[in-house]
């Protein structure tokens, strides 16, 4: 295998599985294509019925064949219901060789690890949390995992990177024209906003849902244009309880509350929040806190903000309600309150993927973004960033927006523990880059602050009284006496099995398969 | 020093560590079972922060569980020490 060497230092295969590799050369450094691509055609006549009866037929219908691409939304997290169902029924079938690209992979799909492993799975293009993560990691897909962030994939969806043949839309509520509506009916989720490029650049979309309402529906999230067949099927497509799981809980510990209300003094040290503000923090524990003292210290300051994006939380509605935003900008819902709000205010905006963070738009809103607050696993001495990968070397989380709003916004600070129980957080080379050091502005830790000297805030925040600023080497330096000296290194067989897409499409790192 | 009973040290709370130890047999030497999150890349110290204590107290036959929940140096060792002397304290 040739490799070449990108510009944070990893060896980056120039070929694989037949694809060609674009080593990440930094913004806007790389050729870009000069059209999105094009769905196939399709027609509708008059008095022709979109309406099918089971999944079953759908995938008929869908003229599914092996060697084809799928989609699904993860708009249910923990609750989805719909991804595990349809590809049961494809594996019944014996279709094979498919490439699963969905939004987002779940410790709920923990069933598809029999699919990876019988070859009815043999590609997947997503973030994937859980134990499929772990399957990949142990070598059981056949083809590889391409890992995107959220913005990363529409642009590869819009640009033709990922042709998807069929897209199984899972619809809180739709009509039999196919207008579907994601906030009402049983199983709410909120916005469906990863499926937008799915929905306009699939070959074939069609939607599952349990609430059949008579045409037109109202609350049109994703047009009848693009949707080819609607299934009513009695099997819940999933269980909005599973939507608020894993990361979405505000912290208690004290570490923790410490780190975000330093962050909040970072932010108002950069300048950056006065009226006009704009906000998006992670769905972590450290990251809700600070959305929590953000609104503490907006109101003491008498602040209007512009607008907050979501993944949208009750800790994002309660500011839009009590005036400190304008507006929510909104991808996902990640609670209950969330989807309330979005079905009921009129300003809580529901966006699509791309124009929440596609490079290749002609606008996303991470570029009017003033500031996010972003968790990560491990971060380096150059500020790149890993969220992928765990201190074993298998693949555990996806990059959801990451890399999107840390490229995007003007300020980006990741928040963290300098320790995860004995393991380093802050360390010397990270063990894959997932968002490259350049867009990182400021770490803020439980021992010290640390701000990229490339930062465009870095004299004014090194000015600020009351933060206790180190060098990011010498963050390392205590985590590392802490724990009794740097990690052993993790040792990894040879094989390729994912490689990190930058969200441009250009490539970041490898990950290879865990020794065991 | 000789090990008379099993004894344990420790809990499973968050950053701690259960450090259990047994009679071995002789000629045995120690025999260490470490369940770790960070087995991977601190496996190899943490081994060698419980045979530092046991090596201490000149014990060579001894059986130890630790079961880590993300532990730091001197907590696996001042655990380990705990459950050795609980381990070879003659009854009174």
């Amino acid at each position: 295998m040739e490799f070449t060497e990108n510009i944070v230092g990893r060896k980056i295969p120039k070929k694989i599985n037949g694809r060609k590799l674009q080593p990440f050369m930094g913004l806007g450094q790389y050729t870009m294509p000069t059209h999105k691509a094009a769905t196939r055609i399709r027609r509708r006549l008059s008095g022709e019925t979109k309406l099918l009866q089971s999944i079953d037929e759908a995938i008929e219908k869908s003229e599914l064949k092996s060697g084809m691409t799928i989609s699904f939304h993860h708009h249910f997290r923990g609750g989805d219901n719909l991804m595990n169902l349809v590809i049961k029924k494809i594996a019944e079938k014996g279709i094979k060789n498919i490439t699963l690209a969905p939004s987002s992979i779940h410790p709920v799909h923990a069933p598809l690890v029999k699919y990876v492993e019988d070859g009815t799975i043999t590609n997947i293009c997503c973030g994937v949390t859980g134990p499929v993560g772990d399957a990949i990691s142990r070598g059981k897909l056949k083809g590889i995992l391409t890992v995107r962030s959220h913005g990363g994939r529409a642009r590869s969806i819009e640009d033709g990177d990922c042709r998807i043949d069929v897209a199984f839309i899972g619809a809180p509520t739709a009509d039999e024209f196919g207008n579907l509506n994601g906030v009402d009916g049983k199983q709410a989720c909120g916005p469906l906003g990863y499926m937008v490029p799915d929905a306009q650049f699939a070959d074939m979309v069609i939607a599952v849902t349990n609430n059949l309402v008579p045409f037109p529906c109202n609350n049109i999230f994703i047009n009848q244009n693009h949707v080819d067949y609607v299934v009513k099927i009695k099997e819940p497509i999933g269980n909005p309880d599973g939507i608020v799981s894993g990361t979405t809980r505000i912290t208690r510990d004290p570490i923790r509350l410490g780190i975000a209300k330093t962050c909040v003094k970072v932010i108002e040290g950069s300048g950056l929040l006065k009226d006009r503000f704009s906000f998006q923090s992670g769905a972590g524990g450290i990251t809700l806190a600070v959305t929590k003292f953000l609104s503490e210290r907006m109101k003491d300051l008498d602040i209007k903000g512009s607008f907050g994006m979501g993944g949208s939380t009750s800790a994002l509605v309660e500011m839009l309600e009590s005036g400190l935003f304008t507006r929510i900008l909104d991808v996902q819902a990640f609670d209950k309150v969330a989807i309330q709000s979005l079905k009921n205010n009129p300003n809580h905006i529901g966006i699509g993927a791309s124009q929440y963070a596609n490079i290749h738009s002609s606008g996303a809103a991470v570029n009017v973004l003033d500031t996010v607050v972003l968790g990560a696993t491990e971060v380096d001495i150059n500020f790149n960033v890993n969220v992928v990968t765990e201190s074993d070397g298998r693949i555990l989380h996806g990059i959801g927006g990451h890399q999107d709003t840390s490229e995007g916004a003007k300020l980006t600070i990741v928040a963290l523990p300098l320790l995860r129980g004995r393991n380093p957080v802050i360390i010397d080379r990270v063990t894959t880059v997932t968002s490259p050091g350049m867009n990182i502005d400021v770490v803020v830790t439980d021992y010290g602050v640390a701000v990229n000297p490339e930062c465009k805030f870095y004299n004014k925040l090194m000015k600020l009284k009351g933060i206790n600023y180190m060098k990011i080497e010498e963050l390392r330096d205590i985590a590392y006496e802490l724990v009794g000296g740097a990690p052993d290194p993790i040792p990894f067989e040879e094989r390729i099995v994912a490689i990190i897409e930058h969200r441009d499409g250009t490539i970041l790192d490898v990950v290879c398969q865990i020794k065991e | 020093m000789k090990i008379l009973r099993s004894a344990q040290a420790g809990s499973l709370e968050s950053q701690d560590i259960l450090v259990t130890v047994k009679k071995g047999k002789a000629g045995t030497g120690i025999i260490i079972n470490l369940d770790s999150p960070s087995l991977v890349q601190y496996g190899r110290k943490i081994h060698e922060e419980i045979e530092f204590v046991i090596k201490d107290f000149e014990i060579e036959d001894v059986k130890v569980q630790a079961i880590d929940k993300g532990a730091l140096g001197f907590t696996i060792k001042a655990r380990t020490e705990t459950a050795i002397k609980r381990a070879i304290k003659k009854e009174s």
